[in-house]
């Protein structure tokens, strides 16, 4: 009875086949398949954020995501972010040295976030960051210091002065 | 030295690449699911349950119903267990039950190979119950001839208790007085750590080992013996990395039940992963508490006598029971000294989710009711809100005569000006009184009153082990656990200092294990830092001790001319560097003639406790047709003695802040009152913040060394969740002159209290 | 892991229909951002799943021969925010879709699976509404189109028959050139939120600015559907720009709505809601139109 497809994309910049049963989430397919532990089920409701990736350079919550529609996309998750010899990227960087994580569940989904953030060049003002970061909910930080990290960063990659963030 | 710097978190890198393992990360992928088949009746009988059409389909294990489980009452509250019969919590719960005491009980489980047939089992499966007549409000359930939930507690109630000083009745004949007459209720709300509770379960030489996202490992291990009715030694307690606890993973929740289901299936790996609706109703929520305020005032301000009777709704099951609202009610006579006090204080069963621990033990109630009172009070009078709690305020040198607390500092002034510079509090009050239009400004501001830990409630204990490397390097194990709150960060700090390493040279073992993690009772009421606090001390001491007996050896220097510096021995006469500890530890462990491994272990037993105190400062903005309520401002600040390390503590606040701000604002779990269902069991309808909700946070600290701790720190965990919603409401009160007495400031109540006050 | 009995992944408009025809009790599923919480929860559980979201050709928007607007039915709403024939000529419809959900849900979330699902809360419907959209839906005999009006059958049902599926939304020319609109959400929250209330208002001013020529109105949450308010928009039609008949307008919105008593909010106070957002609505049309108030 069982139904499978094999679903072929990239995962973090690697083409892989998989063959995975159709009702799979995305989150069940990295998770099991890949061992992407950074995708993290918080609601598997399309609530909380914390199983969010980016396809195709947009953030999806993985949860509400059949693995089959990952069929040709290309796919990134957090692990995808440090370079080859093991240092953080600048936003990863960002998070840790403004203590913006603490238990570090909704972490990986609102960093991805982050990186559609910066990889669109622009500056945002505060209003439009928290707008664009509202997809997450986070009960550590209240949010403060996740801000800071992502404007931090933005300022930086736009090569602004980031004194005051 | 590493204490006071803000040294980055000890697991922020593994965090932030996402290779932090979490429950889930380390389970099996071949485990068996477990899903519990919840109670679709408030109050009542299971009379049958017919698992016929469950077990035909495919990949079903096992089915288990509340007729097939043992009958070992155990309680679950996460509190230190008590020798004394008198002192234990209430054991009111059973692994799965027949008689339904909420809407979302635990009456079957089963067991599948996959979850698909395991949540299709569990619909399957067909309950007939026999429905009594249920109650949701303390008031009804009081009275005689309601619903009864528990025998052994006439009219539900769980537990009464007074406090009373001076003579009230005779006071208030005093002339001239005023009197102010207040109720205050706050809604049940829910913890919402973003990492739902998970366990899972295996068996291994005829015992047990549960992994599980909790707080209180070695407490969990008590539990689920007391609850299979097996030896406590049966049962070994993994804690990893947690999404977050905020008290509901103070409790056992379901370790227990999957401990069972895995000795059910012959011990094969049993997970139980708890969906985002079952963490909202059955799990724990916060207590709703009702408080009724009399205040009998002097014209001048001052308080003559003061009456405080609370309400709290402890839900179907004890947990925690009383314990949240008598530490709200204690706080009473303490943070306002008066001469003339009654206090009564009710805990009482309703068929309503089970109320448990919650950020704040009962503190943020209290301060809703007792801080927003004393504003409205103020008002009345004309006065100050800052004067007149001056007037009245815990003065300096108070001692608490139960707990022995002193408040050694003038702490509540220290913040308050801090506080009120910041947010020009003074020409903003002035500023924003009597507005109209349909736009409107107000400020607003609370105090809270926190102790630090449970003592002299109940035990006090950590017990820590320090175990050296041939580098130079130790490793710390403590019961007390990192839930996210930055613990292990700052137990690497203490022990750096000292023992005299570098930060750099801890490594703190973030999982516990009740094998081998030394016994600690973990996460809850602030304690970490204060009580961890002198068992590293004590134990680093003895550690060091050691280091410099065995260099004494090496060295043939006497040991009151050693000593440990950054990681090197030094002799203090002339301050020459003998050896690195490296060196010496590398000797210690291959030595040919005097082999020693270097360890320490001890156990601090702590009888004392600690005042935290501080403040709020919020501002707001109205709009009063749209019945909104905008946070324009808002800053808290904390004296919780000495930082550790200040951006984790700054980053506390900010949390704690946040959870007051949708305590304030949004936050409620609604139940149906015809059914007794919970409606908004979701993310969804559930109205936690999100990051639109908030304007930026500002947190400030006063540091006075707190005198009885060992590195000068207390609490600050729970601290910031405590004065934020009165001081919202108190900001809201500044500009409309209306006084809410009811939590939360949602669209909802503000139409209904614009209504009445005409201002809509 | 969804329990789900089986899914059928259309390729193309054509086969969707096809599999439709084929698969009568199964479920459209576009986005899933609704279907797949509901299948989780159990109240679709077990159920056949036609998938529709890889078909590329329903996706995007252009503007026909007639200079209509057409919006492909599996446009995702973040994509319809910035598309710039949407900022040019009906910026409001990128703005109310702009306010659903959090930023991934816009990501995954379709126009056509807004509407289809029938629900009021949607935050595009009102504003499809009040700007006399058209729907188009394809079928075995090819394909027709309906006001979005008629669509709407009742709460949760919509005019999708057998083999059908809805393919594009349309706003045609005479609908949208020359009027300017507003929309306001009222949530419990600023984000991740479902409407308690949504109104979405346009206007189109006479040539001197001075006197409301048209003015159109539409609700969600006010009803059991999304709903266009036709007494207010009579009440306003020719008549001046003033306060005073800004506010009669918003008044007269109460002849019309019938929003219902729910957990979520009462009766009264959706009632209370909608006449204060008709009002600020319509302000800010008219200032949008290059009217003043």
């Amino acid at each position: 009875m069982a139904q499978y497809k094999l679903v072929k994309c990239t995962i973090n910049g690697k083409y892989t086949e998989t063959m995975v049963d159709v009702r799979a989430s995305l989150t069940d397919m990295l998770r099991n398949d890949y061992s992407l532990t950074s995708v993290k089920k918080g609601c598997e409701v399309g609530e909380c954020g914390a199983c969010n990736v980016l396809i195709d350079g947009e953030c999806f919550n993985s949860c509400i995501y059949l693995a089959v529609w990952a069929d040709g996309k290309n796919i990134r998750t957090l692990e995808s972010l440090m370079s080859p010899d093991g240092e953080l990227s600048d936003i990863q960087q960002a998070f840790v040295e403004e203590a913006a994580i603490q238990c570090g569940f909704c972490t990986p989904g609102f960093i991805m976030t982050a990186v559609e953030i910066l990889e669109s060049g622009k500056e945002y003002t505060d209003e439009e960051l928290r707008k664009l970061l509202s997809g997450h909910l986070c009960r550590c930080t209240g949010y403060e210091n996740i801000m800071r990290a992502v404007k931090k960063t933005m300022l930086k990659r736009l090569g602004k002065s980031v004194d005051k963030v | 030295m590493s204490i006071g710097k803000s040294e980055i978190r000890v697991d922020a890198f593994d965090k932030a690449c996402g290779r932090a393992k979490y429950t889930d990360d380390l389970c099996d992928k071949g485990a068996l699911v477990a899903k519990i088949l919840h109670s679709t009746i408030a109050h009542g009988t299971v009379k049958s349950i017919d698992t016929s059409e469950a077990e035909k389909i495919d990949g079903v294990v096992k089915i288990v119903t509340c007729f097939d489980v043992p009958k070992y009452y155990f309680p679950t509250a996460g509190h230190p267990w008590s020798t004394d019969p008198h002192h234990q919590d209430v054991a009111d719960r059973l692994l799965l039950t027949d008689q339904v005491k909420f809407y979302g009980d635990d009456v079957a489980a089963v067991v599948a190979e996959n979850e698909v047939a395991a949540a299709q089992a569990i619909r399957a499966i067909k309950v007939e119950y026999e429905e009594l007549p249920f109650v949701l409000d303390v008031d009804e359930a009081m009275k005689d001839g309601a619903p009864q939930l528990h025998e052994k507690f006439k009219n539900n109630i769980l537990a009464h208790t007074t406090i009373r000083k001076g003579d009230y009745e005779n006071a208030i004949k005093e002339p001239g007085l005023i009197k102010f007459d207040n109720w205050y209720d706050t809604p049940v709300v829910q913890h919402c750590h973003i990492e739902n509770h998970i366990c899972y379960a295996e068996m291994e030489q005829g015992r047990i080992t549960v992994v599980s996202s909790t707080q209180i490992p070695h407490i969990v291990r008590r539990v689920v013996g007391q609850a299979l009715g097996i030896p406590w030694g049966k049962v070994r307690i993994v804690k990893p990395y947690i999404g977050g606890g905020f008290g509901n993973k103070q409790d056992a929740l379901y370790e227990p039940l999957c401990a069972y289901l895995t000795t059910q299936v012959g011990g094969r790996l049993v997970k139980l992963d708890v969906s985002r609706e079952e963490t909202f109703v059955s799990n724990r929520t916060r207590h709703s508490i009702r408080s009724h305020i009399i205040s009998w005032v002097r014209p001048d301000g001052t308080f003559v006598a003061r009456k405080l009777e609370c309400f709290s709704n402890q839900g179907a099951y004890a947990s925690h029971g009383h314990s949240i609202v008598a530490k709200g009610a204690g706080a009473f006579p303490q943070l306002y000294p008066c001469d003339n006090v009654e206090c009564d204080a009710y805990t009482v069963f309703t068929n309503r989710p089970v109320a448990g621990a919650m950020r704040g033990y009962g503190i943020p109630q209290a301060m809703f009711a007792v801080e927003s009172d004393i504003d409205s009070i103020a008002a009345k009078l004309g006065m100050n809100p800052i004067e007149f709690r001056r007037k009245n305020l815990m003065p300096v040198g108070y001692v608490d005569a139960f707990s022995k607390n002193e408040n050694y500092f003038d702490s509540f002034n220290q913040c308050i000006e801090k506080g009120k510079a910041y947010i020009d509090f003074d020409r903003k009050l002035e500023e924003y009184k009597n507005q109209t239009g349909d736009i409107r400004r107000g400020i607003g501001m609370a105090v809270f009153w926190y102790n630090t830990a449970v003592w002299p409630i109940s035990l006090e204990t950590s017990s820590c082990r320090m175990v050296l490397n041939q580098d130079g390097s130790v490793q710390v194990q403590l019961g007390e656990t990192e839930i996210g709150q930055g613990a292990d960060t700052a137990y690497a700090q203490m022990t750096a200092d000292t023992l005299g390493i570098a930060f750099k040279d801890v490594h703190v073992v973030s999982s516990q294990d009740t094998d081998v993690t030394p016994f600690g009772t973990g996460a809850y009421a602030s304690r970490q830092t204060y009580t961890a606090g002198f068992s590293i001390k004590q134990t680093a001491l003895l550690l060091k001790e050691r280091i410099l007996k065995y260099a004494h050896e090496l060295t043939r220097m006497p040991e009151y001319n050693l000593d440990l510096i950054d990681g090197k021995i030094v002799r203090t006469t002339d301050n020459r560097v003998l050896m690195t500890l490296g060196e010496l530890s590398t000797e210690a462990l291959y030595s040919l003639s005097h082999s020693e491994h270097l360890t320490a272990e001890s156990t601090a037993q702590i009888k004392s406790n600690a005042y935290s105190f501080g403040c709020c400062f919020a501002e707001v903005e109205v709009d009063i047709p749209m019945c909104k309520v905008k946070l324009v401002d808002i800053i808290n600040v904390h004296d919780c003695g000495r930082l550790i390390n200040p951006a984790l503590a700054e980053a506390q606040v900010h949390g704690g802040m946040s959870m007051g701000i949708g305590y304030a604002l949004s936050e409620q779990l609604i139940m149906d009152s015809k059914t007794g269902r919970t409606l908004n069991n979701n993310l969804l309808d559930y109205k936690l913040s999100t990051f639109m909700d908030h304007p930026r946070l500002e947190a400030q600290f006063v540091e006075n060394y707190e005198p009885t701790s060992a590195f000068g720190t207390k609490a600050l965990g729970e601290p910031p969740a405590c004065p934020v919603a009165p001081a919202i409401r108190n900001a809201l009160l500044n500009a409309t002159g209306v006084h809410f007495n009811k939590l939360p400031l949602n669209p909802h109540n503000l139409f209904s209290r614009f209504k009445e006050e005409g201002l809509i | 892991m969804y329990d789900m009995k089986a899914l059928y992944e259309a390729e193309s408009i054509e086969h969707a229909v096809k599999l439709r025809v084929e698969h009568p009790e199964a479920q459209i599923i576009a986005g899933g951002s609704d279907v797949l919480v509901q299948m989780r929860e159990g109240r679709r559980a077990g159920k056949e799943l036609i998938s529709i979201y890889m078909i590329d050709e329903m996706r995007g928007v252009s503007l026909d021969e007639n200079e209509a607007i057409r919006i492909g039915s599996l446009t995702s709403f973040s994509h319809i925010t910035k598309n710039p024939i949407i900022q040019e000529h009906i910026n409001v419809l990128g703005e109310a879709v702009d306010m659903v959900g959090g930023p991934q849900i816009r990501n995954i979330g379709t126009i056509g699976g807004n509407t289809c699902n029938g629900v009021t809360s949607a935050d595009s419907a009102s504003t499809l509404h009040a700007w006399d959209a058209i729907v188009e839906i394809t079928g075995p005999n090819g394909i027709r189109r309906i006001p979005i009006k008629e669509f709407y059958i009742k709460a949760g049902t919509v005019d999708l028959r057998e083999g059908e599926i809805q393919t594009a939304i349309i706003i045609p020319k005479k609908a949208y050139e020359g009027y300017k609109g507003h929309y306001i959400k009222y949530g419990m929250r600023n984000a991740m939120e479902i409407a308690s209330t949504g109104c979405s208002v346009n206007c189109k001013l006479s040539a001197d600015k001075k006197y409301f020529e048209d003015v159109r109105i539409a609700y969600g949450v006010a009803g059991p559907v999304p709903m266009r308010v036709p007494s207010a928009e009579e009440f306003i039609k020719g008549k001046e720009i003033t306060m005073e008949n800004i506010e009669g307008f918003a008044k007269k919105v109460l002849d019309d709505i019938m929003p219902r008593d729910s957990w979520r909010a009462s009766k009264e106070f959706r009632q209370h809601i909608a006449v204060v957002m008709a009002k600020r609505a319509l302000i800010e049309s008219v200032k949008l139109s290059g009217g003043v108030i």
